[in-house]
């Protein structure tokens, strides 16, 4: 368990019983992640199988509009939709390589559900999912894509039957499923090592975003930006600008509807420091330690707790962390899908609206990498449930 | 010889396996809880575990799960608990030991609650996710106030691990009889009787046996060399309270 914080953030506050397998996924790390034939085959899995490297698209209009040059890294062109198969593709081959022969996995939208869907099947992998009841009905397209890619899905009806309660029955069943199944954990949160181990599958995204940017501009970007909930697209853009002090990175949260004390899911502006699902993180929580229900528009953001790694960050200010509300999020929406022809994934459309709603932050001229972590395919019911209007509130 | 053990060896000597129901706070409502305990104090409890409810108890099944679940929607919270506690202190005969999930502990503060929770009679505390790499702070808390911080070991901890817990444990020491969660199972696994006897060979303190137990002849399996000094059941009651039967007759069939 070395490594396991992130300066006070993080840690492994998880049953006994479940710290031989996640030992066991710390060994593997060490001794499979690294070595020649295990990337190997990742890089063609990632390549011919997902479709990276993903473009870095030039938003022409868009850029004409605000003064700035605005970049998307599209991850939403990757198979299955959004940048989750980075981070599932690389646990089934690492859970192949340990021996196990099944997945277990929580999701809240649906996208790391089918991702890791995907990725069992062609490992040739059993595969089952928790996801909340609640989600269940608000994503029932990417219910049925999972089942048709052969994965059981379980509806969970505790608590606010959503991610957070799909965790907690995932972890629950991976105490008893552990010597055949592993945990493929869909954010870079949870227990160590998962916060470390999903931000170095996910960095490959950063990595991409700083020689495609260098090979077109000569140059590093002024600002990158990406939407928060776990934090696993997030860190896999911001990881590799860490060092970069000149790189400003800017993690953007779930504000929900907006008036004051709604319910919310940003944990790192509005909440306070507790322990959940396994790691001393940034929470939403009343003065007991009880978990609050949280909320967003955006299933994918949906989330009261946040990765340990965000939390620190934030603490020692090296990302500042903005939030957006509901309607800002599908303002930005619409105008990414009339302006450059994009439909992009509500939980991306925070990232892009903190953006487009704040242009005085970015210099003339500068370059702004957004990370689009997902397409709206599967938001569309929401999208046309969601009250439109042209112009949204002002907003923090 | 901290009080928890004391209860356990003492029953030893009487020729008993040393029974520790399992309550949350709060059951089976708030009215009916206190009596339950007396109930269960006056029918020949050693030790009780009352539970501290948590929103995500993530290693409990579906009975101690919706049990905590209802016991939030009733209102009830660790400051509530530790107050009621206090003004019964010295009522209860047995051991108390408060078994809740971090996070409500860690907000109420380490130096606070150990305080709190010796003056409110509490002998020892079991918290499922907590394991002894994250309990550093908290076991310094308790120590300092006589406070016990109980291991939780299973089928797969094996030898290694066991000697981390028992190198600081005091009371006794709590084998989980499943890979799963909380919850009554039919039978218990045949491996248990490894566990046990592994847990023997570790810990000085004694060996209570949980999770899944629901019936004494449950135990009638186990081989001599391998029986537990102490038995905890939390579902089983529950159940059987919720099912409007009396706390003493389900210890009746245990004495």
């Amino acid at each position: 368990m070395k490594g396991s914080y992130f300066g006070e953030f993080g840690g492994c506050f998880v049953p006994e019983l479940l710290m031989p397998p996640l030992l066991e996924v710390e060994a593997a790390m060490r001794d499979i992640l690294s070595t020649p034939s295990f990337q190997t085959e990742l890089d063609d899995l990632l390549g011919n199988y997902a479709g990276r490297a993903t473009p870095l698209t030039y938003c022409a209009r868009l850029s004409e509009e605000t003064g700035f040059h605005l970049w998307l890294k599209r991850e939403d062109l990757l198979h299955t939709g959004a940048h989750k198969i980075n981070n599932t593709l690389g646990q089934a081959l690492l859970a192949k390589r340990m021996g196990k022969t099944a997945l277990v996995a929580e999701t809240g939208a649906g996208q790391h559900g089918v991702a890791t869907a995907a990725a069992a099947a062609r490992l040739g992998m059993n595969c089952v999912i928790y996801m909340g009841s609640e989600d269940i009905a608000r994503q029932s397209p990417n219910v049925m894509r999972m089942k048709l890619l052969g994965a059981e899905v379980h509806a969970v009806q505790n608590g606010t039957r959503t991610l957070k309660d799909a965790i907690n029955e995932a972890l629950r069943a991976w105490i008893s499923s552990q010597e055949t199944t592993h945990y493929c954990f869909g954010t870079a949160a949870g227990p160590h090592p998962f916060p470390t181990l999903v931000r170095r599958l996910q960095s490959v995204i950063g990595r991409e975003t700083r020689s495609q940017l260098f090979e077109k501009t000569g140059r590093l970007p002024d600002a990158v930006v990406a939407c928060v909930g776990g934090g696993s697209n997030a860190i896999g853009i911001f990881y590799p600008f860490l060092e970069d002090a000149s790189v400003r990175l800017i993690g953007v949260e779930a504000a929900g509807t907006g008036e004051t004390g709604c319910f919310n899911s940003a944990p790192l502006n509005l909440g306070s420091p507790g322990v959940l699902h396994g790691n001393y993180t940034m929470l939403l929580q009343n003065n007991d330690g009880q978990i609050e229900p949280s909320h967003s528009v955006s299933a994918g953001l949906d989330y009261p707790g946040v990765g340990p790694e965000h939390a620190w960050l934030h603490k020692t200010g090296r990302v500042h962390y903005g939030m957006v509300k509901d309607a800002n999020a599908l303002a930005a929406f619409h105008r990414l899908c009339k302006t450059e022809g994009i439909l992009p994934a509500l939980e991306s459309s925070h990232a892009l609206a903190w953006v487009l709603d704040h242009p005085q932050k970015f210099a003339p001229g500068s370059h702004v990498v957004v990370n689009l972590s997902g397409r709206g395919d599967k938001d569309m019911e929401i999208v046309s449930n969601f009250p439109h209007r042209e112009e949204p509130h002002e907003h923090a | 010889m901290n009080t928890l053990e004391e209860k356990i060896r003492s029953a030893a000597a009487a020729g008993r396996t040393a029974l520790i129901p399992f309550l949350t706070a709060g059951f089976p409502d708030k009215t009916r809880f206190w009596p339950t305990i007396m109930e269960l104090d006056d029918n020949g409890a050693d030790i009780i575990e009352i539970g501290v409810p948590f929103s995500d108890p993530v290693a409990d099944g579906p009975v101690v799960a919706a049990a905590s679940q209802r016991a939030l929607s009733d209102g009830v919270h660790l400051r509530g608990i530790l107050a009621e506690m206090k003004e019964r202190k010295g009522l209860v005969r047995a051991g108390v030991v408060l078994m809740g999930y971090l996070n409500p502990f860690l907000q109420y503060g380490f130096e606070k609650l150990a305080v709190d929770a010796a003056a409110a009679g509490v002998h020892g505390f079991i918290i499922p996710d907590m394991p002894f790499e994250e309990s550093v702070s908290l076991r310094a808390a308790l120590k300092k106030q006589g406070i016990a911080l109980i291991a939780l070991v299973g089928p797969n901890t094996g030898e290694k691990r066991m000697r981390l817990y028992a190198g600081e444990n005091e009371g006794y020491a709590y084998v989980v009889s499943v890979m799963g969660t909380t919850g009554e199972r039919t039978a218990l696994a045949p491996q248990i009787a490894a566990v046990i006897r592994r847990a023997r060979s570790v810990f000085s303190v004694p060996l209570a046996l949980g999770f899944g137990l629901r019936e004494p002849s449950q135990l009638a399996m186990l081989p001599h060399d391998a029986q537990p000094d102490a038995v905890v059941f939390g579902s089983a009651l529950l159940t059987h309270l919720d099912s409007g039967k009396s706390a003493a007759a389900f210890l009746n069939r245990w004495r």
